[in-house]
């Protein structure tokens, strides 16, 4: 199957080797991925901080990217749904009908990673191998607004080597919530305080998640604190094998080291 | 005189509890550092979340029920107006009055006429959000009338002189001890030798309590539901405190918010399943009245209905926001809220707090005057989760944070940074160029694996408290560009 990867803005610009590991995946997988260089971003942080006006161009911008995609994948459950539950609303909203059309097949055909690899394309062992403690957290839209279910600790669970621990109190936000985390600093950080604490109590090494937005807010927090504990993404997981670890993939604490992305092995 | 058109009014400033007089986030500050509060309420919040999971987890057509209930809702906020001219209609008709509040103050100096007409100087008081909503007390105090919260968790917070935190369990934010200090302190007569052991507190309570509802000669309530073919008033409870001031006094005083009102006896049906166990957690709440006007010598005597408004028609005018007035006040959002559970409920500065209370208020009050509480919310989506109606709150959340945009008649630094933003991410080659801009971040970090602690506002207030990773030299989909040529 030939798979348009849509980074998303974050992924694309903060950390990038997510998006390469979810390339590296499909490929090994047997598929054709193109990566359409007019992508942004979805429209979501517009939308949610209340400038859904500002989001039209945004998501015509995207529609116009992704324009004639047989299957769009995106390593975020948060950006995905985005795509699914608000991008063809605000573009009706603002009576922009033919886009809004668009935008509303453009979701049909838009899937997170562990959808596609587990409803799309059926597979859950995905011939990944990753010798370490791994917890999982399951992102609040991965889990309410999209519903991935377990699907994500089906594909852990076939993962070589690795150790999945529980997660206590998984299903509880970890405080990001975008601009939340910036205009109620103060009551995210109470948030991630407990989120961490449950990570932390796991003694995992690695804690994982479908959302590299989360997932910063929780490696920034546990960064910040020194715990040892990373975070990495669920992607480049499944796409580390025995051969190499994901292209770039850190094993420093909970960040993102500063290099160049090579082209893979 | 020329008549211009100015806006469905909303609740009026000055009167009633919907307005905070500081932000969240400033509120939310105080309530953070209160260790003992943390404490209370993730205790109080775990085990009641855990309790709703396990009896709604048991019946086997809960969606077919919630649906139901929201069905329910929406057709009968459609017709609004026929509903409650058919609820007056039948209390008139069965013995009733009928009084009808366009807000706050309205409401307040009806109430305070009625009791007056009656010569008390008390009232007993069952469980009501709408009635601490207008302010009643206050309102009664004003005019000489003491107001006697007859609920436990009131009766808590109406002794310490505190505020309620929650819909259903006012009182969440104390614990045991604090509330046998409480009483010690304030309750005539009360055993010096009284002991936080809950049995004891009911006790003590229930003796204070009764010599009230035993002189009382007037009551007022609010009311869970009122069915208009058959002018009947419901209340919901658990102590048996609103049985006692619904059948004792002579007279009977309900306020009731508008969209309160069912069409049918039937739609009790599926009301009075799904409320108990989304609020209590449990299958059946212990106690739940039902009146229909006056029956002579048996109950209250002198029936009156006061219909409230203060800002609900104009809620309904809202296309998206409407859907809170399906709430029927059951706090199951409250109670899975990660918010709310930090925060507590004073930080929302309403008598409506949590995720229903971030939605409700500011649409009572009009947006700008409630404007920092549609933010008060990372948009979980654990509230729709468990809403017995299906309320979407992260929508309504969402739709209210561009009300509020959109209200602004000057231009913000943010709305600019955000105009700015979509116009660079609506342009690839813009984008590119933003991106790139980005990247050279990574020199603030000087080689680190993260940017310094100490940055400007507003990224300070990420880096507060949390890392923020050196940017990458090269974005991914510059990268994949270079590697396959295009």
């Amino acid at each position: 199957m030939r798979v348009a990867l849509f980074a998303t803005c974050l992924v694309d610009t903060m950390v990038p080797q997510v998006a390469r590991a979810t390339a590296v995946l499909l490929e090994r997988l047997g598929h054709e991925v193109v990566v359409p260089p007019g992508q942004s971003c979805c429209g979501q942080m517009h939308v949610n901080t209340g400038y859904r006006r500002e989001a039209v161009p945004i998501v015509a911008n995207h529609v116009r990217a992704f324009a004639g995609a047989e299957a769009i994948v995106a390593p975020s459950g948060s950006c995905v749904a985005s795509i699914h539950h608000q991008q063809a609303a605000v573009a009706r909203r603002a009576g922009e009908h033919a886009l809004a059309d668009d935008a509303a097949a453009l979701a049909e055909r838009t899937w997170e990673l562990s959808q596609f690899l587990v409803d799309v394309l059926g597979v859950t062992d995905v011939g990944a191998y990753y010798p370490h403690r791994v917890t999982y957290h399951p992102t609040c839209h991965s889990l309410r607004m999209l519903r991935v279910g377990d699907r994500p600790l089906q594909l852990l669970r076939a993962v070589r080597g690795l150790d999945l621990v529980e997660l206590p109190a998984a299903d509880q936000c970890c405080g990001f919530g975008g601009t939340f985390a910036v205009k109620n600093a103060e009551t995210s950080t109470a948030m991630l305080t407990d989120k961490m604490a449950n990570v932390l109590s796991t003694h995992a090494e690695v804690c994982t998640a479908g959302d590299a937005s989360c997932l910063m807010h929780i490696g920034g927090g546990l960064s910040r604190l020194r715990s040892g504990t990373r975070t990495v993404h669920l992607a480049e997981i499944l796409a580390s094998t025995e051969e190499a670890v994901t292209p770039d993939q850190s094993t420093k604490p909970s960040l993102s080291r500063p290099t160049t992305p090579t082209v893979p092995a | 005189m020329t008549a211009v058109f100015l806006g469905i009014p909303t609740a009026p400033p000055g009167v009633g509890h919907l307005r905070g007089d500081r932000s969240f986030p400033d509120a939310a500050r105080d309530s953070l550092r209160d260790g003992q509060l943390r404490a209370n309420l993730g205790h109080a919040t775990s085990t009641i979340r855990a309790k709703r999971a396990a009896v709604v987890g048991e019946v086997p057509d809960w969606a077919g029920l919630r649906e139901a209930g929201r069905a329910i809702k929406a057709a009968t906020m459609a017709r609004l107006d026929e509903h409650l001219i058919a609820l007056e209609a039948q209390v008139t008709a069965r013995g009733g009055t009928v009084h009808w509040a366009r807000d706050a103050a309205e409401a307040n100096a009806i109430v305070t006429r009625l009791v007056q007409a009656t010569g008390a100087d008390e009232v007993v008081k069952v469980k009501s959000m709408a009635t601490q909503e207008i302010g009643l007390n206050e309102a009664l105090e004003a005019a000489g009338i003491a107001a006697h919260e007859t609920d436990l968790a009131e009766l808590i917070v109406q002794l310490g002189e505190d505020r309620p935190s929650h819909i259903l369990v006012p009182a969440i934010h104390k614990n045991r001890a604090e509330i046998r200090e409480i009483f010690l302190r304030t309750m005539p007569g009360v055993d010096p030798a009284l002991t936080d052991d809950p049995r004891r507190l009911a006790m003590a309570a229930r003796a204070h309590l009764r010599e009230r509802f035993l002189r009382a000669r007037v009551a007022i309530s609010g009311a869970n539901f009122a069915v208009a073919e058959t002018g009947t008033l419901a209340v919901v409870e658990s102590e048996g405190n609103g049985r006692m001031c619904l059948t004792l006094p002579r007279t009977l005083i309900t306020v009731m918010g508008i969209e309160k009102v069912v069409p049918t006896w039937r739609d009790l049906e599926v009301f009075l399943q799904l409320l108990p166990r989304s609020s209590t957690g449990e299958r059946m709440n212990p106690y739940t009245s039902l009146w229909a006007g006056v029956t002579p010598g048996d109950g209250p005597q002198e029936f009156h209905l006061v219909l409230l408004d203060n800002g609900r028609t104009a809620t309904l005018a809202d296309d998206v926001g409407r859907e809170v007035l399906h709430c029927i006040r059951c706090s199951a959002c409250l109670n899975v809220c990660p918010v709310y559970e930090r925060t507590g409920g004073h930080a929302y500065g309403s008598v409506y707090p949590g995720p229903i209370g971030a939605v409700l208020s500011p649409q009572l009050t009009g947006v700008e005057d409630n404007a920092s509480l549609p933010f008060a919310s990372s948009l979980c989506g654990a509230c729709y989760d468990v809403c017995p109606v299906a309320i979407d709150i992260p929508s309504i959340l969402v739709h209210l944070r561009a009300e509020h945009v959109e209200a602004q008649e000057r231009r913000t630094a943010e709305a600019v940074v955000f105009r700015g933003l979509a116009r660079v991410m609506s342009s690839p080659r813009l984008w590119r160029l933003a991106q790139r801009t980005a990247g050279l971040g990574r020199f603030l970090a000087r080689g680190k694996p993260t940017l310094p602690t100490a940055l400007p506002p507003p990224a300070s207030a990420w880096t507060r408290t949390r890392d923020l990773p050196t940017p990458p030299r090269e974005t991914f989909t510059q990268a994949w560009a270079r590697e396959h040529g295009s």
